[in-house]
Formats: C-alpha cells, sequence, structure tokens
C-alpha cells in the first residue's frame, strides 16, 4: 500500500500545500491572519478525527490538549527561552503523554460515559492551571517582547509561527490518512464498529485505543504552544474553552468523520460560516445555538457527513475521497 | 489435544451458567454441542475464548493455560470463532472485514498480504464477488459466511463455530456442511455449536451435551442422540418421548 500512488492521498495534501503557498507567496497579513485560525481548526478537527473518525471515541474535551500542550510549549519558550519550534514539538509531546496517561483511566469508559469524562478532565485541567504558580496561575503567562527579537521582529515572527502552523497541519493531515490506510487504523475501524467483536479476532483494543488517543492529543499540543506564541500571552480561560471542543466535533461531522479530507472541508465550511454569522447583525449573539442545531440536522440526516455522503452516493469515487 | 477443558465454572449473579464442565478435544476433529436453549452453550465458549473469564476450572490450548487470558491474547494464539447474532463491520467493505482477521488473528499478517487471504478466503466460502461491498448490505446468510471468512483468515487450528446452520435455508444448509467439511479437511478442528441435528450427524465425530451448564452426555452422535437423559433435556419426560419416537418409526 503506497501512500503516494493514491489520489486519496493527494487530493488533501495538494490542497493544505497549495493554500499554504499561496498565502505566503500573497504577502498580505490579514489574509496570513484569516488562514491561521482556518488552518488551525482544519489541525485539531483532523486530529480529533483521528480519535472519533476511526476509533468511534466521541471526545467532548479535546480542547484539553490544545490548552495543556499550549500551556506547556509557552512555559518552556517564555520561562526558558526555548526556541518556537523545540517548545511547540514539548508541548505536543508533553500533551501526548498526558493523553496516554489520562486514556489508561477514561478509556475504559465508552459511549456517553466517555464523552461525560473528557468533559470532566478538561474543568480538571482549567481548574489545575489556574491555580498552578509556574503556569502563573489564573493570569497565566506572556511573552517578553524581547523574544520576538530573534525572528527578526514581530512581523517576521508571525510568518514563521505561521509557517510552522502549516507544516504542523500538513504533517496532521498526512498522518491522519497514513492512520487510516495502516494495519493499526483497521484495527481503529474495527473498534469503532465493534469493539468486542474487534478484541475477538484478535485487535488489541486498549492498547489500540491509548495509541490512536496519543496521536490525537500531540498535534493539538503543537498547535496550542503555536497559536499562543503568536497571541503573546496563555489564560487558562483561552487555553480550556468547551466550545471550541464542541465546534471541533462540528467540525468533524460536518465534513465527514472517518476520513482525512473530510475534517479538512468541514472546519474551513464552519469556520467560514462563523465568520459571517459573527458579522451579521442578527445571529452575532447566537453561532453557539447555530453551531448545535447544525450538529442536530448533521447527526439525524447526513451521520456520515459531506464526504461520507458523497461516497455512499458516488462508489466509484470512494478511492478519491478518503 | 488440542483443547482440555477441566472443570470449568461460570456464575453470573444468582444464575449458575456453567458447572465443572470438563472435555478434550483432539487435533484434527470435529466435537459438536447441543443443549436446549439457555444450557449455556454460548457461555462456554466466551469462556473459552477469552470473552469472560470462568470462576474455577482450567482452559488449555495447545499445551498452554489460556485461562482468563483476554480474547486478543486467546485469538494470536490460533483459536478464531463466528457470532451466533451475526457482528460484521457494518461500514466496513466484506474484504476490510475478512483483513481484520487476517491482519490481527494467529499470523498478524501486513495489509498487502492481508488482502490477498482475504481474496482467497472469500472465495472458499462463496463470497469472492462480493469483496468491494459494504458489509452491512449483505443478506443474513451472507453474513453467516463473512463471519466465517474472518475466523478462516486468521488461519486458526482451532474454530469455534456458534450455530453457523441458524436461519439458512435447505439449499444454503447443504452448501454450508460443505464448506465446514473443506475447512476440516484443510487440518482445522472444528467446536460447533449446532441445532440442525442432520446436519449435526453428518459432520461431528463426536457430540458433547450440555444442559442447565452441566455435561449431562459424551459420544458419537447415534449414541447421544439415543440416550435417555438427552431426550429428557431436550423433550421432558423420557418415557413419553420414547413413546413419541417409537410412533414416529412405526
Amino acid at each position: 500500500m503506497k501512500a503516494w500512488r493514491q489520489s486519496g492521498f493527494w487530493l488533501p495534501v495538494l490542497l493544505i500545500i497549495a493554500w499554504g503557498i499561496y498565502i505566503i507567496l500573497a504577502r498580505q497579513d490579514s489574509a496570513r491572519e484569516h488562514a491561521f485560525t482556518l488552518m488551525m481548526f482544519v489541525g485539531l478537527a483532523s486530529s480529533l478525527n483521528i480519535l472519533l473518525g476511526y476509533t468511534g471515541y466521541v471526545s467532548f474535551g479535546h480542547i484539553v490538549f490544545f490548552g495543556l500542550g499550549g500551556y506547556t510549549g509557552f512555559y518552556f519558550l517564555s520561562i526558558h527561552n526555548l526556541p518556537l519550534l523545540v517548545s511547540a514539538l514539548l508541548g505536543g509531546l508533553i500533551s501526548s503523554i498526558l493523553a496516554g496517561l489520562i486514556g489508561l483511566a477514561v478509556l475504559r469508559l465508552r459511549g456517553a460515559y466517555f464523552a461525560l469524562a473528557t468533559i470532566g478532565v478538561n474543568e480538571a485541567a482549567r481548574a489545575f492551571v489556574s491555580n498552578f504558580e509556574p503556569f502563573g496561575g489564573a493570569t497565566g503567562l506572556s511573552v517578553n517582547y524581547s523574544v520576538y527579537q530573534s525572528y527578526g521582529g514581530p512581523g517576521p515572527a508571525l510568518w514563521t509561527t505561521f509557517i510552522y502552523l502549516w507544516l504542523t497541519v500538513l504533517v496532521t493531515v498526512i498522518t491522519s490518512y497514513l492512520v487510516k490506510n495502516s494495519r493499526f487504523g483497521l484495527g481503529l475501524l474495527a473498534i469503532r464498529e465493534d469493539e468486542d467483536a474487534a478484541m475477538v479476532m484478535g485487535v488489541k483494543a486498549p492498547q489500540a485505543k491509548t495509541i490512536a488517543y496519543m496521536f490525537s492529543a500531540f498535534f493539538p499540543g503543537i498547535i496550542g504552544t503555536l497559536y499562543f506564541f503568536k497571541n503573546g500571552n496563555v489564560e487558562p480561560g483561552d487555553a480550556f474553552q468547551l466550545h471550541m471542543s464542541i465546534e471541533m466535533l462540528v467540525m468533524v461531522m460536518l465534513g465527514g468523520m472517518g476520513t482525512a479530507l473530510g475534517p479538512i472541508l468541514g472546519a474551513v465550511t464552519y469556520e467560514g460560516l462563523r465568520g459571517y454569522l459573527l458579522t451579521s447583525p442578527i445571529f452575532k449573539d447566537l453561532h453557539l445555538a447555530v453551531a448545535g442545531v447544525f450538529l442536530l440536522l448533521i447527526i439525524l440526516f447526513v451521520p456520515s457527513g459531506a464526504v461520507g455522503w458523497l461516497r455512499e452516493r458516488f462508489f466509484k469515487l470512494r478511492k478519491v475521497l478518503q | 489435544m488440542i483443547l482440555e477443558v477441566q472443570g470449568v465454572s461460570k456464575r453470573f449473579g444468582g444464575l449458575q451458567a456453567l458447572t465443572n464442565v470438563g472435555f478434550n478435544l483432539d487435533q484434527g476433529r470435529i466435537l459438536g454441542l447441543i443443549g436446549p436453549n439457555g444450557a449455556g452453550k454460548t457461555t462456554l465458549f466466551n469462556v473459552i475464548n477469552g470473552v469472560y473469564a470462568p470462576d474455577n476450572g482450567r482452559i488449555t490450548f495447545q499445551g498452554e493455560d489460556i485461562t482468563g487470558k483476554p480474547p486478543y491474547e486467546v485469538a494470536s494464539r490460533g483459536l478464531a470463532r463466528t457470532y451466533q447474532v451475526v457482528r460484521p463491520l457494518q461500514e466496513l467493505t466484506v474484504r476490510e472485514n475478512v483483513m481484520v482477521g487476517a491482519c490481527f488473528g494467529r499470523e498478524k499478517q501486513p495489509r498487502g498480504p492481508a488482502a490477498e487471504i482475504a481474496g482467497e478466503v472469500l472465495e472458499i466460502v462463496g463470497l469472492g464477488d462480493r469483496a468491494e461491498q459494504l458489509a452491512g448490505s449483505l443478506n443474513v446468510a451472507q453474513k453467516k459466511r463473512l463471519e466465517m471468512a474472518r475466523a478462516l483468515a486468521a488461519r486458526p487450528y482451532l474454530l469455534l463455530l456458534d450455530e453457523v446452520l441458524a436461519c439458512l435455508n435447505h439449499a444454503e444448509i447443504a452448501a454450508m456442511i460443505e464448506t465446514v467439511q473443506l475447512i476440516r479437511d484443510r487440518g482445522i478442528t472444528i467446536f460447533m455449536i449446532e441445532h440442525v441435528m442432520q446436519a449435526l450427524m453428518t459432520l461431528s465425530d463426536e457430540v458433547i451435551v450440555l444442559d442447565y451448564g452441566e455435561l449431562i452426555a459424551a459420544g458419537t452422535p447415534e449414541e447421544v442422540v439415543h440416550n435417555p437423559q438427552v431426550i429428557e433435556a431436550y423433550l421432558g419426560d423420557p418415557k413419553i418421548a420414547q413413546r413419541l419416537l417409537s410412533q414416529e418409526s412405526d
């Protein structure tokens, strides 16, 4: 199974590559900022999809890894003056390790119990960080302005951050595709369909679920670090926003869970819609309510999402729409 | 001896599902398991392949104690099973379903070879032309065959078949009997729960009978069906049963 010979691999990958190159060549700060937010959600949704789409475990508190990883990375960056790339990777790594530990406990639960437990984990992490002095407690941390000097000033630093984010998202999407089409991924899909039957066929479900959870926590940790570096500060209120978790779910469901392409389309569509709602005078306070209605409609009428729906309708497209 | 079950008991709350069950199964044989509904047949399968740990007793597979090991450990040692109520992985294709067996069963094949094995096995069970279909779209008889294919793709030493003939019509039963014989000819030992007596008589070398969680008889199929205790378990009073049987033969 050689990924680079498959059209299903190239479609999402080329999409991300072309998007990044276009933004870099255009060199407009406003376009970059817009793309930063969009790409961040593409990355987050794709990471969540590794757990939600492939393994079938609904994590309502997945933003916890964005928060914890972001905090950790930011801590290394601002307190220990480590380079951005190293800090971000450390953020991802630690977020992944934490996922492994949390997973040992919460992945024993299934269905709604698991979903509830993940919300609990998010709230617990927020409460912990708010009272954790090395992370600045309730006021959080901020970077010293001089940090930007090593990137050639604040402007170039923002471009560097964008490029790192772009590459991270690219790696996330590639990982997502490779996981799905690997032997490991087949085990995950079997768990999604029927965990008990999968175990009887020899899938080591406890181990496989934990590894999937760790994968899906790694990239949000990196993305969190990059996002808070761009903002220049991090506080508990920004890091563990439950509504972002729910929006990530909507994006994955909208685009089509269990596909590598789906979360990309879902994230871009949802963010576009949200941008419109936030600026419209009627809906500006209601965008979360609209997200809720959306989720309901998707679950009721197109549970497989946009890409899933296309795959069902046009069987020939299955090879392309992975 | 491929499988040894010694003194196995299992209790669910107030229900004693299995009491002191013990038997041996030799390599290359077909052993049948019969018993009235609720006798504990499927529970016995679940205890053997690790879905439940027994409260007492010991299960030895190929000389190794597998008592209480999780199902995936048991599967990787070469013991595969099918479910009475079929459990296909609905949203995966037929081929992918079978590949799960090949990838995670005894041989732990990588994806490429697993796809080839899936192709071969699907030919054996007669689903070759349905490989790319979603498993959820098959009918019941085909799903039963898919269960079988999944178990076979693991290349097991021992196969537990849980009522593979239930819900099938006459033609389908005949075809399935042939498939089971084919599997035995490949050297795989089979332990099967079956209600279709005619099929069981043709296929099994030996039959054991469970009633209320206890083993009440063992022997060749002919011995077992004429055993008064077995007839009583199925039909109640053996005298009435015997009378009915003799009336029928007149």
